[in-house]
């Protein structure tokens, strides 16, 4: 296998990753929403940021990916 | 039951045409030659800087500081190189062996190159393996002799294939004028607001004060005032600054047909934001901050001898994380509006099917539609997330021990 490919099953294994991680932020912020209505503005600033940094290493990943290959 | 019968139609068509691409590419047995349409090599130019403004037609030209250690300075208005937008504004002079090819100033290294205007017949680019990497290097042809190209020099130390060549450019280019653009226009507005504010005071908000009031409250209290607490009042400036600055870049970038400026897209723009958010969050840093980096309290001396180079390395990995972020996400989503909008050339086959092409412009319009209306939300929390990410930084930076 050439770099090319290598760094596209990289990128492709990152964003599996940063998804599973997205989605498991959402699905509970969501979770505690539904649970506690009242407290929607504290969960919703604080899934912005933790999305923000599972996206960040994902990121990092993805241009080492793009660096390397 | 319309809209879902709609979304089907529009994913069949989708599909269909995913599939037409791969029989396109298999009859072409993967040639991507300088004949057909290259989406990446369009994509690619599209989000880079450039040395003239380019809007529809028309080149608008900028001012050119460029710097030769052989030759000295050199002031001039890229308009001198009278760029034609059918060669993606690329020069059809040179001046002082400097040369525009798809709107990039570059410079000729064969000192043997006339230095006054001179009209130069075509650019060429070859793949070339310089110190065993595979590299393009643009040549320039002139009385049918061709001469080699210098990119400007860049300060990556070859990461990313730049280096020290023979000229810097200081210029004034498209990003940095879209820059001055946004910064001299939010003065204007907030000026205004500002104005507004001492004029009516007491009365309800009006005109642009009623878009910028609840932007401006949002971050104060849901970012500065958690964050930052009894501090808050000294950060709230710069915080706000961040927001709206890179806020205004985002949406200006957005603006079709505006020379589609990618300016938070841009590796250097978003590291001087970032380099001054490290600067800020150090310099801000209490005798507790530096504890936590070098001598954490409570903690096994032998431990202590693996945690401090880790924290010392995260200290640099979080403004680097913001410079990454930013950029990669504004230049994802301009990159995938020029590939969507290029998929129209893709099944066009580059004018030669009008059926094909017409086609796919309708669904192509309603996909980068789509895109726009993403990329503006895109805009507004990526700024958002900038600012709460320099607050929880700052606010780690200040807080006073309480153990």
């Amino acid at each position: 296998m050439d770099h090319l490919s290598v760094a596209a099953i990289g990128m492709g294994l990152v964003v599996i990753g940063a998804g599973i991680g997205i989605g498991n932020i959402g699905a509970k912020a969501l979770e505690s929403i539904a649970r506690q209505p009242e407290a929607i503005s504290d969960i919703r600033s604080n899934m912005i940021l933790m999305a923000a940094l599972v996206e960040g290493t994902a990121l990092i990943a993805i241009i080492l990916a793009f660096l390397l290959g | 039951m319309l809209s879902k019968r709609l979304l089907i139609i529009l994913l069949s068509i989708f599909a269909l045409s995913v599939s037409a691409q791969d029989h396109n590419e298999h009859e072409a047995g993967g040639d991507t030659g300088h004949s057909g349409f290259d989406p990446a090599e369009v994509a690619f130019h599209h989000i880079s800087n450039h040395n003239t403004y380019s809007i529809g037609p028309w080149n608008l030209p900028l001012p050119c500081i460029l710097y030769a250690p052989e030759e000295g300075w050199s002031f001039f208005m890229s308009g001198v190189f009278e760029p034609v937008s059918e060669h993606h504004g690329s020069g059809r002079y040179a001046y002082k062996r400097y040369v525009l090819h798809k709107g990039i100033v570059m410079h000729v290294v064969d000192p043997s190159f006339p230095t006054d205007k001179v009209e130069v017949d075509d650019y060429d680019v070859k793949e070339e393996t310089v110190d065993g990497k595979q590299k393009e290097v643009t040549y320039v042809k002139y009385k049918g002799k061709e001469y080699k190209l210098d990119a400007k020099s860049t300060m990556d130390g070859g990461v990313f294939g730049g280096g020290i060549t023979s000229f810097y450019d200081f210029s004034i280019t498209k990003n940095v004028a879209g820059m001055m653009l946004v910064a001299l226009f939010l003065m204007w507005v907030f000026l205004s607001v500002a104005r507004t504010y001492r004029e009516r005071e007491g009365k309800a908000p009006k005109g642009v004060q009623g878009f910028l009031e609840p932007l401006f409250v949002f971050i104060q209290d849901e970012v500065t005032k958690p964050f930052l607490g009894d501090k808050w009042e000294k950060y709230n400036p710069y915080l706000l600054t961040l927001f709206f600055f890179i806020l205004g870049l985002n949406l200006f970038g957005q603006i079709p047909f505006l020379g589609g400026s990618n300016i938070t897209g841009n590796l250097a723009v978003t590291m001087v934001l970032a380099i001054v958010t490290f600067f800020v969050v150090n310099l801000s840093g209490n005798k507790n901050y530096w504890e936590h980096i070098f001598w954490m309290p409570g903690v096994p001396t032998w431990v202590k001898s693996i945690l401090t180079p880790v924290e010392v390395m995260s200290m640099f990995i979080k403004p680097m994380t913001l410079m990454l972020r930013l950029f990669a996400n504004v230049v994802a989503g301009h990159i995938v509006l020029v590939i969507f909008i290029g998929l129209i050339f893709v099944f066009g086959k580059s004018g030669q099917s009008a059926g094909a092409a017409y086609g796919t412009s309708i669904v192509s319009m309603l996909l980068t539609m789509f895109m726009m209306s993403l990329e503006i939300l895109v805009a507004f929390v990526q700024a958002y997330v900038f600012t709460i990410l320099t607050a929880s930084y700052l606010s780690a930076a200040t807080e006073e021990a309480h153990h």
